[in-house]
């Protein structure tokens, strides 16, 4: 609850008893089963030894083994004295996997050969371990290290701080390789050390195997798990060099520099790099050995046959490691860490603990400390105070509480009434600004005990506008009313929904996208729609109304043009198949209507035309205040047939910034008297628009006439061939008075005379 | 007097038996009719001597009276029976289902956009938006969030073109509002944002809220309080406990990650809060002074208050989601539970 994340805890093993450290003392065949041996095994019971009968093929004289004994509880059995075809068995020889202690196992668990016989096997293998699983942010690098940890739970709880005392290793040799630092920006501080007579042919000791393996480490050799073990401990993390191959003329000398234009690097993870001028190397004098801070190089790597070592302990800047890993994509323990800061006052003591534990585990003999040092990262004082702590945090603590909060984070200051002075300390590498100190007294301080308060009102009213829809609720609600369904689709989409539906040829392409289905922004939401259909209809929905509300991308001379689209899709029955109406296939004008919806009060203009997407018979432009504001139609039988839909869907999609804005209401006077009612039927050439005849009526209407709508239409049977028949019904009324027979027909009749004389049309008897 | 008592109980139970209104006429024609037996006698008083008149036509009016009464209320009974044999005949069955069009729904994501931006306004909170293709700056180096910094690495970003990318969370906004406007600013910012990564709990797109308010006494304090207001209220449970972690964010300082006490299993421990009895559900903290310098902002005078809210997991916890993919299937029978 203070910033260190414990992800899980678990344990190292099932839990499991009287399981015991045995030596295989010797080994019969069983007289009557030829792949059991009968096995007389040493468990610490003086010169008694145990009789066990164990089928594992690598079973062994003088192999040392874990053996559960009788009465002993292992994951998923019991054992029990028993009898194999007639040889008496006192307990189980026992696999890593029969201990659970790994999935699965080719045959017994083979232990060192120092373990002591009879010892509890828990505690032979440290079984009662618990592995604490951290959750680090970033900015956090300190607790990259047992120690680092260690400070911070002390700050937390206030207990007591003790690490280890760290001497320094004797040195029993002069050999030294000097060290130049060509950019010591990049790297102020630069530990090494020769090390010379070790042999690698030693075993790394068990306990270090085990918590290298238990901090996710996998164990090289003796001198590699040594340093990462250091590096587990303290954060540092190091790099030994085979002395052997490093390139020296007398006396030898490394080298920090930037790699030069040609340079290669064979590297530990087997990649042969091409180095840029902006990586950091060590090299010797004629070749780099290794990419500082991330990574050594093969050539020089320690090896079985190592014999003489050069060990390094440095501080990279961050910023030089910064990045590189992204840039190589693959990381390492290495850059993790000083990419993210390393704590640069235990340089020295990182690598004599090194040396101390290769000299105890690998043997041979350590030379001086050769030193490179240049400017260290400034530590700059920073100003807290203790006003702005409180008006921050929205706390009252006094001074005296704060500075013990920084005395427990270990934290260098001075107080001045109300101004704190303190200086980060140097493994610090998040603390650089007050507000950075505020976040520590307030961990500390533990956020739970920051009051929660509500703060006062402030009594002025958000504007509300009335003709302006910001969340475009008001059409999802129109349309929702309307039987339809939102969906939300990926933004991303196949470049051929583009090229099909949008005829765009040139989308929004991602550089990295997370599949081919989804590698370009969309210009349209009918690619969306359109699967959106597939999907249900695969799933037996033989209905679908849908729409969604988008951003729509298209890039225009190098600028990004993000416009929100409103889309729809209506697939299936024009109602739901019910009892009682006539089960029909939905059709342009079904959905029309809804675009109506969406448009009033006021009307759009519906004209022909054609969309790549639709069907060139049976889509039209949709105009609001002669500017386009979106389409409607049928899907082009062509795409239907290429996405497999067994019906034609309607389509629309219009912008929303069309629909964003309305007109407020203004009342006209309601008339007392009545209307009156009169219907014209005219015939007309079929190619004449119905929008066309209301458009010249309402255009040359007397004013009396208060509406003209269509009612009917007839072609076919009857008609002409060529001509379709229309019905319009006229609603007549004056506000004033009631009206006159003579009013009437003068109105109607100059309403005939129009499509007469511009329409030809025939009024219909 | 009996010839007129017998009339009329004859004609009473005459009437008793008729069934219809036909039926009903003969019976008034006969009795009452012009040349009806009641008028007959009617007819006939001149015939009586001058001075039993009076009475003896009182009596035939009463009995022709009774004989109305008798024809009005027999026609009344006809009328009423003849009334609940037509609604008998036109009763429907009312357990039919209704007819036409039903009504769609609101996407679920929607749906609790919509509850978080109420929950907000309701308290003064402004809406804006901004910019899906974003640029390099506004997403990350105005929030503190340097080149090289290890935290782009941990934003999975899609990358567009040179300096430009999908937004990876919602809070550029903060600083093309912080722009826009002068403080005290009181806003929330929705809307979808992008990051490369498709697992089991992870979409490559999902929805985030961003919060900010920026004020000269502004305190982590009020941000606690104004998240549990929150919390409580988007969930509907006074009951419902809180707490803040220490976390890291570049753009806020001090930062924190918000629990909530598991909406599920209310704190007791199960699957979705990994028997935890919490729920990480936000990330918060004070706005960074180098953010509120980006935004134009004196950083000394003002202090502001940050979070975001991931709108997918409150859907998912609101209404018992178990598959984040299925916000994005649209699978009908999915979105066909949100009405």
């Amino acid at each position: 609850m203070a910033g260190l994340e414990v992800e899980s805890v678990e344990a190292m093993a099932p839990s499991f008893d009287k399981v015991v450290v045995a030596e295989v003392v010797s080994i019969e065949k069983h007289p009557s089963a030829d792949r059991l041996n009968v096995c007389q095994v040493d468990v610490g019971f003086g010169d008694k030894s145990l009789q066990v009968v164990c089928g594992a093929p690598n079973v062994a004289v003088g192999v040392k083994v874990p053996c559960a004994l009788v009465g002993a509880h292992l994951p998923g059995i019991d054992i029990k004295r028993s009898t194999l075809r007639g040889v008496e068995s006192f307990g189980m020889l026992c696999s890593a996997k029969e201990l659970g202690l790994n999935e699965s196992a080719d045959g017994l668990l083979l232990l060192p050969n120092d373990a002591p016989n009879g010892m509890n096997f828990r505690d032979f293998y440290a079984l009662d371990d618990k592995i604490f699983t951290l959750k680090l942010t970033p900015n956090r690098a300190d607790c990259l290290g047992l120690f680092g940890i260690a400070r911070e739970v002390s700050a937390i709880t206030a207990a007591d701080l003790k690490l280890p005392v760290i001497r320094p290793a004797e040195c029993a040799i002069d050999s030294i390789l000097n060290v130049q630092i060509d950019n010591p920006e990049a790297c102020p501080l630069y530990c090494g050390r020769v090390v010379q007579g070790i042999s690698l042919d030693v075993v790394t000791p068990l306990w270090l195997v085990q918590r290298l393996e238990r901090g996710g480490i996998r164990s090289v050799n003796a001198v590699v798990d040594i340093l990462n073990y250091v590096m587990l401990e303290m954060g540092q993390p190091m790099h030994a060099f085979d002395l052997a191959k490093i390139n020296n003329s007398h006396p030898g000398k490394i080298y920090v520099r930037y790699a030069e234009k040609g340079e290669r690097l064979e590297l530990l993870n087997g990649i042969n790099l091409e180095l840029e001028p902006d990586m950091l190397t060590i090299a010797d004098e004629n070749a780099p050995l290794a990419l500082a801070g991330i990574m050594g190089g093969i050539p020089s790597g320690v090896q079985q046959e190592t014999t003489d070592l050069f060990l390094e302990s440095a501080f990279f800047s961050p910023e030089v490691i910064n990045g590189k890993s992204f840039r190589l994509g693959f990381s390492s323990d290495s850059a993790h860490r000083f990419e993210r800061g390393v704590n640069f006052a235990a340089t020295r003591d990182a690598l004599e603990r090194a040396t101390e534990l290769i000299l105890k585990i690998c043997g041979g003999k350590a030379g001086p400390i050769t030193e490179a040092k240049h400017a260290l990262p400034q530590r700059q004082t920073v100003k807290v105070r203790a006003s702005r702590v409180n008006r921050l945090l929205g706390i009252e603590i006094d001074g005296e509480l704060i500075s013990a909060i920084f005395k427990r984070l270990k934290f260098d200051f001075v107080v001045d009434g109300d101004v704190f002075c303190v200086t980060p300390p140097p493994y610090r590498f998040d603390l650089a600004i007050e507000e950075d100190f505020i976040e520590e007294v307030a961990r500390i301080y533990g956020y739970d005990h920051i009051p929660t308060s509500l703060p006062r009102p402030e009594m002025s009213m958000l504007p509300e506008p009335e003709v302006i829809d910001i969340s475009s609720m008001r059409l999802k609600d129109i349309l929702i009313n309307r039987d339809y369904r939102e969906v939300i689709n990926y933004a991303f989409v196949e470049a051929n929904w583009e090229t099909d539906f949008a005829n765009n040829s040139s989308p929004v392409v991602l550089k990295n996208p997370i599949s081919s289905q989804m590698e370009v922004m969309r210009s349209s939401l009918i690619g969306g729609l359109i699967a959106n259909l597939q999907f249900n209809l695969n799933r037996k929905q033989n209905r679908v109304r849908i729409f969604e509300v988008g951003c729509c991308f298209t890039k225009n001379e190098g600028n990004y043009q993000q416009i929100e689209n409103i889309a729809g899709l209506c697939y299936g029955d024009a109602v739901p198949e019910q009892w009682g109406i006539d089960s029909r296939n939905i059709d342009f004008f079904d959905v029309k209507m809804d675009l109506e919806s969406l448009f009033l009060p006021e009307s759009v203009i519906f004209e022909k035309s054609l969309h790549p997407a639709l069907h060139p018979g049976k889509s039209a432009q949709i105009y609001k205040d002669n500017k386009v504001a979106g389409w409607l139609g049928e899907l082009h039988p062509r795409l239907q047939r290429k996405y497999d839909l067994p019906k034609a869907p309607i389509l629309f999609e219009l912008r929303l910034s069309a629909l964003s804005s309305r007109i407020l209401p203004k009342i006209k006077k309601l008339s007392k008297f009545p209307p009156v009612r009169r219907d014209i039927a005219i015939v007309v050439s079929s190619d004449i628009s119905a929008h066309s005849l209301l458009e010249s009526m309402n255009a040359e209407k007397n004013a009396i006439v208060s509406e003209i709508y269509l009612f009917d239409l007839y072609s076919g049977k009857g008609m002409e061939p060529g001509k379709k028949s229309l019905a319009f019904r006229i609603l007549l009324q004056d506000a004033e008075k009631t009206l006159v027979d003579k009013e009437v027909d003068e109105a109607i009749t100059k309403l005939i005379n129009v499509l007469e004389s511009k329409y030809n049309a025939k009024l219909r008897s | 007097m009996d010839d007129l008592e017998n009339l009329v109980n004859e004609a009473i139970a005459l009437l008793s038996d008729v069934e219809n209104v036909a039926q009903l006429e003969q019976i008034k024609v006969r009795f009452l009719g012009k040349e009806g037996e009641l008028t007959k006698l009617l007819k006939g008083l001149g015939s009586l001597p001058q001075k039993d008149r009076p009475l003896r036509g009182n009596l035939i009016n009463q009995a022709k009276k009774t004989v109305e009464d008798a024809l009005d209320r027999r026609r009344k009974y006809l009328e009423e029976q003849r009334l609940q044999s037509q609604l008998e005949e036109e009763a429907l069955d009312v357990t039919l289902p209704g007819r036409g069009l039903a009504i769609g729904g609101l996407h679920p994501v929607s749906r609790v956009l919509t509850r978080i931006e109420s929950l907000f306004r309701s308290i003064g909170f402004s809406v804006a938006s901004g910019p899906e293709i974003e640029t390099d700056f506004y997403n990350f180096t105005a929030l503190n969030i340097p080149e090289n910094h290890p935290a782009r690495a941990m934003h999975d970003t899609f990358y567009v073109d040179n300096g430009y990318l999908l937004r990876t969370h919602t809070s550029p906004v903060q600083i093309r509002y912080m722009k826009a406007h002068r403080p005290p600013l009181k806003v929330i910012a929705p809307g979808r944002v992008y990051r490369c990564d498709s697992d089991v709990t992870h979409t490559p797109m999902f929805h985030q809220v961003e919060g900010l308010w920026v004020d000269e006494e502004v305190s982590f304090s009020a941000l606690k309080g104004i998240l549990k207001d929150f919390m409580q209220n988007f969930f509907e449970r006074e009951e419902l406990s809180i707490r803040f972690r220490p976390s890291f964010f570049p753009f806020t300082e001090p930062s924190a990650e918000m629990d909530i006490s598991c909406v599920m299993c209310g704190g007791k421990g199960c699957r979705v809060c990994s028997n935890t009895g919490w729920l990480e559900v936000l990330g918060c903290g004070m706005v960074h002074p180098n953010v509120l310098k980006h935004g134009g902002i004196d950083h000394e005078k003002y202090t502001g208050l940050a979070f975001g809210l991931g709108v997918e997991r409150l859907a998912m916890l609101r209404y018992g989601v178990n598959d984040l993919r299925l916000f994005f299937e649209n699978d009908l029978r999915f979105l066909e539970q949100f009405n």
